[in-house]
C-alpha cells in the first residue's frame, strides 16, 4: 500500500484541570491520502474542532501521532493553514493586507511583484479581487469567509483544515460557497481535512466522511466513502442513488446509533 | 357602495384592450432652483445648534460671576476687572520682559515642553511593560500588586524623592509627568493585550510570526483602542500634574506663574492663568483622542 500523506496513529488528547482529567479523544487513527477531501462530521462538542486543533498543532497531542510526508507534527505552521470557524480576518487590514500578512510571511524570499501576484492569484480565486481595498467590518460574512479562504490557500498548506467554515452563513451564500470550494479544490487538488455538522455539506463536498461518535473520549464510528464522480453537480445529485446512500449512513450513524445526549 | 360593485366597477374602468393601448408618459418634474441662501441657511443652522448652547450657559455664568463678584467684600474680581486688570495678558500672549516676566504664551510653552518630554517616555515605558505584563501571566502576577500600589501614589507625593535624587528642578518636574502618566498606560495596554481574541494568536501562530512580528502586526494594532484610552487618561492626568509641580520647583511655566501671581496679590492673573491651563489641557485630550481615531480605525468595529 501507498504511503499516506497524513498520518494519525491512536491520537489521545486529554484535559487536565487539577485533579480532574477529562478525556476528550481516544484512539483515533486515520490516513488521508494525498488530494483528498475528507470531513468530519459529529455532534457537537464530541471533539471535532479538538481533531482539528491538533492537526494544526495548534494544542498538544497527549499521546499517539499526527504525521505529515514523514514528518512529526509539533506545532502549527503554514503547511497545515486553517480557515476558522468566524474568519479571524484582522480588522485593522484591509482583505489584501489580511492576505499579504500570510504572502508576505510565507514567501518572504521572493521579490515584491511576485508575492503581490500571488496575494492577487488568491483573491481572484475567491472572486474577492474587487473587494481588496475594503476592510472586514465592510464586506459580508460570505465574503470575510472567502477572503479567509484565500489567506489559507495563500500559504499553499499541505493540508486544508476548515473548521466549520460556512456554519455561520446563511443556506443560499453556503450554497454558493461550497460551490467555490469544490471548483478550488477541482483545480488545485488540494488536500483538505473539514470539520461540518451538515450532512449534505459532507456529503457533497468530501471522498470520505469520517463520523465521530458521542464524547467523552470520542473515536472514529465509522467512514464512509463517497463514491461520486467529480465535478459534482448540486441538482444531479439530489436524485443520485450513491448521494442518497451516502446521506442516508451519515443520518443513521448521527441520529440512531449515536443520538446526541445532553451533557449531564 | 359595497365592495362588489367597487371591484365591478374597476373592471369596467379599465378594460383589458385599452390598458395594451395606454402608453406611459415621461413628465419632466420642474426642478427645484437651490439659491445660495437656501443651501446657506441648514449650514448655518447646524453650527448655531452646536455653538449657541454652550455661549448661551457660558454668558449665563459669567452674569452670574459679575453679580455675585461686584458684591461689597467680595474677595475675587468680577468679570469685567478681570479683563482691565489682565488686559496684557490675554491680548498679548507672548511679550518677554526677562527673567521669568513673560507672556503667558511662554509660560504654556515651557509647560507643554515638560509635559511632551515626560509624556512621551511615560508612553513608551508604558506600552512597553504594559505588552509585557499583559502577555506574560507571571510578569503579571510580580508587577500587578506593586502597580496597583504605586499609582494610588499622588504625583506630588513623588516630587521632594525625586528632587533627592537628580538634585534639579527641570528632571524632577519631567520625572513627576512620567511618573502619574505612565500607571493608565501599563494598566490598560495590559489590558488590551490580555483581551486580543484567541483566533488573532492562532493566526499569528499558524504564520509562525516572530515575536518581533506579533508585537508590531497583531499585539499593537489589537489593542490600540486599550492603548489609546489609557494614553488619554496620561495625557489628561500629566496636565494635572505639571501645574502642581511648577508650583514648587520655579521657573518658567504655566504652575510657577499661578503661584507667582498668588504671591503678589494678581487674582485677575490668577483667572486667566486657569482659562489657559483649561483650554491647553482641552486642546490636549482632543488631539490624542484624534491621533486615537485615526489610528484605530476599523479596530473598534468587528
Amino acid at each position: 500500500m501507498q504511503k499516506p500523506y497524513l498520518s494519525l496513529s491512536l491520537v489521545n488528547k486529554s484535559f487536565q484541570r487539577g485533579q480532574i482529567v477529562s478525556e476528550v479523544l481516544k484512539g483515533i487513527s486515520l490516513d488521508v491520502a494525498k488530494g483528498e477531501y475528507v470531513s468530519l462530521i459529529g455532534h457537537s462538542g464530541c471533539g471535532k474542532s479538538t481533531l482539528l486543533n491538533l492537526i494544526a498543532g495548534l494544542i498538544p497531542i497527549t499521546s499517539g501521532a499526527v504525521i505529515l510526508e514523514d514528518k512529526h507534527v509539533r506545532g502549527p505552521g503554514p503547511d497545515r493553514a486553517v480557515v476558522f470557524q468566524n474568519h479571524s480576518l484582522l480588522p485593522w487590514l484591509t482583505v489584501f493586507e489580511n492576505v499579504k500578512l500570510a504572502v508576505d510571511k510565507v514567501w518572504r524570499s521572493e521579490n515584491a511583484p511576485t508575492r503581490n501576484a500571488r496575494i492577487m492569484d488568491c483573491l481572484n480565486l475567491v472572486h474577492m479581487a474587487h473587494a481588496k481595498d475594503k476592510r472586514p467590518a465592510e464586506i459580508s460574512g460570505g465574503m470575510k469567509q472567502r477572503v479567509g479562504i484565500a489567506r489559507a490557500l495563500a500559504m499553499e498548506p499541505k493540508v486544508l483544515l476548515l473548521d466549520e467554515p460556512f456554519g455561520a452563513l446563511d443556506a443560499l451564500t453556503r450554497a454558493h460557497l461550497q460551490d467555490q470550494v469544490m471548483q478550488i479544490h477541482q483545480a488545485l487538488k488540494n488536500t483538505v481535512i473539514m470539520i461540518t455538522h451538515d450532512v449534505d455539506e459532507a456529503v457533497l463536498l468530501s471522498d470520505r466522511i469520517v463520523m465521530l461518535t458521542n464524547g467523552p473520549a470520542a473515536t472514529i464510528g465509522e467512514i464512509h466513502e463517497v463514491k461520486l464522480s467529480r465535478p459534482r453537480k448540486r441538482l444531479e445529485l439530489v436524485t443520485d442513488l450513491t448521494y442518497i446512500r451516502a446521506r442516508e449512513a451519515v443520518l443513521k450513524f448521527l441520529y440512531e446509533r449515536n443520538k446526541f445526549v445532553e451533557a449531564a | 357602495m359595497t365592495n362588489a360593485m367597487r371591484k365591478q366597477n374597476l373592471l369596467v374602468a379599465t378594460p383589458i384592450t385599452t390598458l395594451a393601448v395606454q402608453q406611459a408618459k415621461v413628465l419632466a418634474l420642474p426642478q427645484r432652483k437651490l439659491t445660495r441662501p437656501a443651501i446657506l441657511k441648514p449650514a448655518l443652522r447646524r453650527i448655531a445648534a452646536v455653538t449657541l448652547p454652550p455661549l448661551a450657559v457660558l454668558a449665563v455664568l459669567l452674569v452670574i460671576w459679575q453679580i455675585a463678584a461686584s458684591q461689597a467684600g467680595s474677595s475675587l474680581p468680577p468679570p469685567t476687572q478681570v479683563f482691565t486688570d489682565s488686559r496684557d495678558l490675554i491680548l498679548h500672549p507672548f511679550f518677554d520682559h526677562g527673567g521669568n516676566d513673560k507672556g503667558l504664551g511662554f509660560h504654556i510653552l515651557a509647560s507643554l515642553s515638560r509635559v511632551a518630554i515626560g509624556y512621551s517616555i511615560a508612553a513608551i515605558v508604558g506600552i512597553a511593560l504594559g505588552s509585557l505584563v499583559g502577555q506574560s501571566v507571571y510578569f503579571m502576577r510580580g508587577f500587578d500588586p506593586i502597580f496597583q500600589v504605586l499609582r494610588t501614589v499622588p504625583p506630588l507625593a513623588w516630587l521632594p524623592i525625586s528632587l533627592a535624587a537628580f538634585r534639579d528642578g527641570q528632571p524632577s518636574a519631567i520625572f513627576v509627568i512620567f511618573i502619574t502618566a505612565v500607571w493608565p498606560v501599563i494598566i490598560n495596554t495590559a489590558a488590551g493585550i490580555r483581551n486580543i481574541p484567541q483566533d488573532y494568536r492562532n493566526v499569528a501562530r499558524v504564520l509562525q510570526l516572530n515575536p518581533f512580528e506579533y508585537f508590531t502586526k497583531i499585539m499593537v494594532p489589537a489593542a490600540a483602542p486599550y492603548i489609546f484610552t489609557g494614553l488619554r487618561i496620561g495625557v489628561g492626568l500629566s496636565w494635572l500634574a505639571i501645574v502642581a509641580a511648577e508650583m514648587l520647583i520655579g521657573g518658567v511655566g504655566i504652575g510657577f506663574f499661578i503661584w507667582d501671581a498668588w504671591n503678589s496679590s494678581l487674582i485677575s492673573d490668577i483667572i486667566v492663568a486657569l482659562v489657559y491651563v483649561g483650554l491647553v489641557g482641552f486642546v490636549l485630550d482632543r488631539i490624542i483622542a484624534f491621533i486615537g481615531h485615526v489610528v484605530t480605525r476599523g479596530t473598534a468595529v468587528n
